[in-house]
């Protein structure tokens, strides 16, 4: 099948390590979309944690013991709290803050690392949550979109998104903002150009777009005029 | 005393200005529960099993493994043995376990018998699906086509046509159901919360007062989600079954193969002009496939209708799954068909079709006038005249530009709908309506007419829909929401102020009707230093609020829309990829009544439409009869970089305001794809005849035009 699309990454630009560079860099060493969705498929069926296209390889390497296949104690590091939970090994993070923590701002969409809407942070680096399992995620930090808001008020990149009307029905909406905050964190003062790159990584039905990317150049500013 | 008229333009102060969606904040921040996100105490989760063949007969249904598995607590045959399944992903059982996982694992211990039988999967043309395949629609004859396709000075003849799409939601489709004791709650990602309610009813032969269903927020519906579906009944059974609340949401794959489907329509046409331009025949055979059941007659030709015509369409009846509603039914694909026929008619004179077109307005019907501002306002936008070239001018180098255009209608209207506004002694207000906000922005669009009749912001109006229980609205289908709601608002609130008028006035020392609310006072309209906050006069209420109903009125809406679009693309005749420069629109809706969320129906129009032109598609294999890319991978949607750069333009003012309020969100959907193909016929100077427009289509299109042969 012949594809029209650009070449997409993964979201917030910011999850493989490759994915921290500018896009022009990330192109050159020859990082592709399908290469690292095939290395993501590959570790996930041998029984690994997940490759280290997704996480950094001495956590992989620490965490490859065999466990399962009946519910496993884990504990997560969510928003700053700890949770204790028993999940078999194969449950993904996705799965283990949706259906075991009743924290559901990341959705369930495509549930196989292609549209973006269950993008959580593992410390503050974007990932797709239905392709890391819910027992690799244990050592880090992982902050979700309810994490976001402090004291009640919303973040800069949600407020943005709801002065630019970058969400409809809204289902992809946490996914996005949480792309887009992982993004800014890497690029505090991205052009046009590298906001329409850095989130190309999530889809939207909708077609909210055109908000999103006002909303990703808006935040931007807002942050920087919080640090200033 | 207040009138439920709309306000005339100087006395408007909400109404037509840009709001940020009252939604925002929940949806941007993560704490909006969709029907997917709820979690009840005791939850179990369901799944189903699917026939992985096309046509076949269910021999046996075997669930004793499954039913043994960990975590299972409840097994639902859905589809009985000696039934026959007419599309692959027809659901046969659905399971219920402790956890998802369970529940998979249950689900695939099933065991199900088939007996094979032929099946025909492919978009093929009516002679190639044979006899038993199809359903021939009569012969539609207007003026005399012969005569007018004899003497016409030219006449273009060619194929056109879409595919088969889906809707792919991103919620995907699915509820969650609770029993306590005979009665029903049903969290549904649904358009039609008050419909549901009543179909569940009669699916489970419940009272319908005891069947409340609940929809606070829905990810995407599109046309997809008016009914219950089996897995609504199945899922509230299984729950039945296990005494506890299930979960039962498709998964992505089910969702692409059966919960979705915008039927193909190709059609062979002849058309003929004068070299002066004047349009004078049609003739279309047209088919297309709906899945198993015949889809309805498409308007062919579409807006543009030349005065001597013969028209034939014919079912071609296949085993994909079911067609369902997409975002205009028939529109897109017909106006593919027709404006790029006509394009290529005036190619062949030759002349611009942009001249084409408004020389040719009459056949459009009563809003000729409309369509004449449109497309003037249009061509300004994209520069039309300084940058059109006739087709396949040619730019040194592979890459090749064009522009195109296209016009669409649409009907909109108003479906019933009943609101009840209630103000209360400490002077809040709240507007209850059984219907649902699909991401189009009803809730902020209620809060806006309740504000405006009030004179209050819209944050002092609470909304409350997405709930069966509240006085019935209509589904979310046909772009009849903003009609409905709007006009049951205004008349609820406006009975409500009216009462309220009838309590505050003696304390004002005046009569009731010479009261007005405006900039959060009740005041006398003569003499606006006699006033009062809106607070005290609420509190003349005492204990007792004022509860007030309305329903939809048709003096405060009307129905059909036009809009035109103008898309410009470059195409790389080497790789044969399209690129979208710009797209310009320019669409009426009557009165607008937030501007931000009505332009941000038309961008995501526009998306839609650059996602269906380019790079949607529903594969099926011929060989296995199933769908061969229910996934995200190779259901392609557009992403951010695909897009190019849109514009939009509400028309607006005189002429347009006061026709009342209409629906916006489908119109401006239908023209994308016809805009973007004939824009990319104008580039290389050959029609790609069918959407989506993928690289290999491009480049056999272009093998078969010699003079724009690559180099």
């Amino acid at each position: 099948m012949s594809d029209n699309r650009e070449d997409r990454r993964p979201p917030g630009g910011a999850s493989p390590p490759e994915c921290s560079e500018p896009a022009e860099t990330a192109e050159s060493k020859g990082f592709s979309r399908r290469a690292f969705l095939k290395g993501a498929g590959v570790a996930v069926s041998a029984g690994v944690m997940v490759t280290e296209g997704l996480l950094d390889t001495a956590t992989a390497a620490a965490d490859s013991s065999a466990a399962g296949p009946g519910p496993v104690p884990i504990t997560l590091r969510i928003n700053g709290k700890s949770h204790s939970l028993q999940v078999e090994p194969r449950v993904t993070l996705l799965d283990a803050l949706r259906d075991h923590l009743d924290i559901t701002g990341a959705k369930k969409v495509c549930d196989r690392g292609t549209c973006g809407a269950c993008t959580v942070m593992l410390d503050g680096k974007a990932v797709y949550s239905c392709s890391v399992l819910a027992i690799a995620a244990q050592p880090h930090e992982i902050t979700t979109i309810e994490g976001l808001a402090t004291d009640g008020e919303l973040s800069p990149v949600s407020q943005a998104f709801v002065q630019h009307d970058a969400q409809q029905c809204g289902f992809c909406t946490p996914g996005f903002v949480m792309a887009a905050t992982a993004f800014l964190k890497q690029h505090p003062d991205p052009s046009y150009e590298e906001v329409t790159t850095g989130l190309g990584g999530n889809l939207c039905r909708c077609g909210t777009y055109m908000g999103i990317r006002e909303a990703a150049l808006d935040a931007a500013k807002r942050i920087r005029a919080g640090r200033a | 005393m207040a009138d439920y008229h709309w306000p005339p333009a100087d006395k408007r102060f909400l109404i037509g200005k840009s709001f940020n969606r009252v939604d925002g904040p929940a949806k941007s921040s993560g704490r909006a529960k969709y029907s997917y996100d709820i979690s009840r105490p005791g939850m179990l989760h369901g799944k189903m099993v699917f026939s992985p063949h096309a046509h076949a007969k269910v021999k046996s249904i075997d669930t004793a493994a499954a039913e043994r598995m960990p975590g299972v607590r409840a097994v639902l045959i859905m589809f009985e043995p000696g039934k026959e399944v007419l599309w692959a992903g027809q659901e046969i059982v659905a399971v219920a376990a402790d956890t998802e996982e369970q529940a998979r694992d249950a689900a695939r211990a099933v065991k199900i018998q088939y007996e094979v039988l032929p099946h025909l999967v492919g978009d093929v043309t009516p002679e190639k699906a044979g006899a038993g395949h199809i359903e021939a629609g009569s012969e539609v004859k207007e003026g005399d086509p012969d005569a007018a396709m004899k003497s016409a000075e030219v006449t273009i003849e060619g194929t056109y046509g879409a595919g088969v799409i889906t809707h792919c939601c991103m919620e995907a489709h699915g509820q969650v159901t609770e029993w306590d004791g005979d009665k029903l709650t049903m969290w549904a990602s649904t358009q039609n919360v008050t419909g549901i309610a009543g179909e569940m009813s009669k699916a489970l032969s419940v009272p319908a007062a005891d069947v409340e269903s609940i929809t606070q927020y829905m990810g995407g519906g599109f046309g997809s989600k008016f009914g219950a579906d089996p897995w609504g009944p199945a899922c509230a059974q299984l729950s039945k079954k296990a005494g506890r609340p299930v979960k039962m949401m498709l998964e992505r794959d089910q969702e692409l193969i059966e919960a979705g489907a915008r039927p193909s329509i190709h059609a062979h046409v002849k058309a003929a002009a004068n070299k002066d331009g004047t349009l004078l025949a049609w003739e279309s055979e047209s088919w297309g496939t709906s899945g198993p059941h015949a889809g309805g007659n498409p308007p062919v030709p579409y807006v543009m209708r030349a005065p001597n015509r013969r028209t034939r369409h014919t079912a071609v009846l296949t085993n994909i799954g079911p067609g369902r509603a997409w975002r205009a039914p028939n529109h897109p694909q017909s106006c593919v068909i027709t404006m790029g026929a006509l394009d290529d008619l005036a190619a062949a004179i030759p002349m611009d079709p942009l001249d084409f077109f408004l020389k040719n307005l009459e056949h459009t019907g009563p809003r000729a006038r409309e369509y004449r501002e449109e497309l003037l306002k249009a061509a300004e936008m994209i520069d039309w005249k300084k940058k059109w070239r006739p087709r396949g001018t040619k730019d040194p180098g592979p890459v090749q530009r064009g522009l195109g255009l296209s016009i669409h209608t649409w009907g909109g209207g108003g479906h019933q709908s009943n609101a009840n506004c209630t103000i209360h002694p400490d002077g809040s207000v709240d507007i209850s309506i059984g219907s649902q906000d699909l991401g189009t922005g009803t809730r902020t669009i209620i809060a806006l007419v309740a504000g405006e009749t009030f004179g209050l912001p819209i944050s002092a109006i609470t909304v409350n829909i997405g709930d069966s229980h509240f006085p019935p609205s209509g589904a979310s289908g046909g772009s009849t929401t903003v009609g409905g709601v709007s006009s049951s608002t205004r008349h609820a609130a406006t009975n409500a102020l009216n009462e309220l008028f009838a309590k505050v006035a003696p304390h004002l020392d005046a009569k009731p009707e010479e009261l007005e609310a405006a900039e959060g006072e009740v005041r006398v309209a003569a003499d606006p230093g006699r006033a009062i906050t809106w607070n005290q006069a609420c509190a003349k209420l005492g204990a007792t609020p004022i509860s007030a109903a309305g329903q939809r009125s048709l003096d405060l809406i009307s129905s059909g829309v036009g809009g035109a679009q103008m898309a410009e693309v470059t195409v790389d005749t080497e790789t044969g990829i399209v690129r979208i420069e710009e797209i310009v629109a320019v669409q009426d809706c009557g009165l607008v009544l937030n501007r931000k969320t009505a332009e941000s129906q038309v961008f995501g129009a526009l998306i839609m439409g650059v996602t269906y032109a380019l790079f949607e598609e529903k594969l099926m294999d011929e060989q296995t009869g199933r769908c061969l890319n229910p996934d995200m991978e190779f259901y392609k949607l557009a992403g951010l970089p695909d897009i190019g750069k849109f514009r939009v333009h509400m028309m607006t003012g005189p002429g347009y305001d006061d026709r009342g309020v209409i629906g916006l969100g489908e119109p401006p959907v239908v023209s994308p794809g016809a805009a973007i193909s004939n824009a990319v016929a104008n580039a290389i100077g050959v029609r790609v005849p069918t959407i989506p427009i993928t690289p290999a289509k491009v480049l056999a299109a272009l093998e078969t035009a010699p003079s724009a042969r690559r180099a």
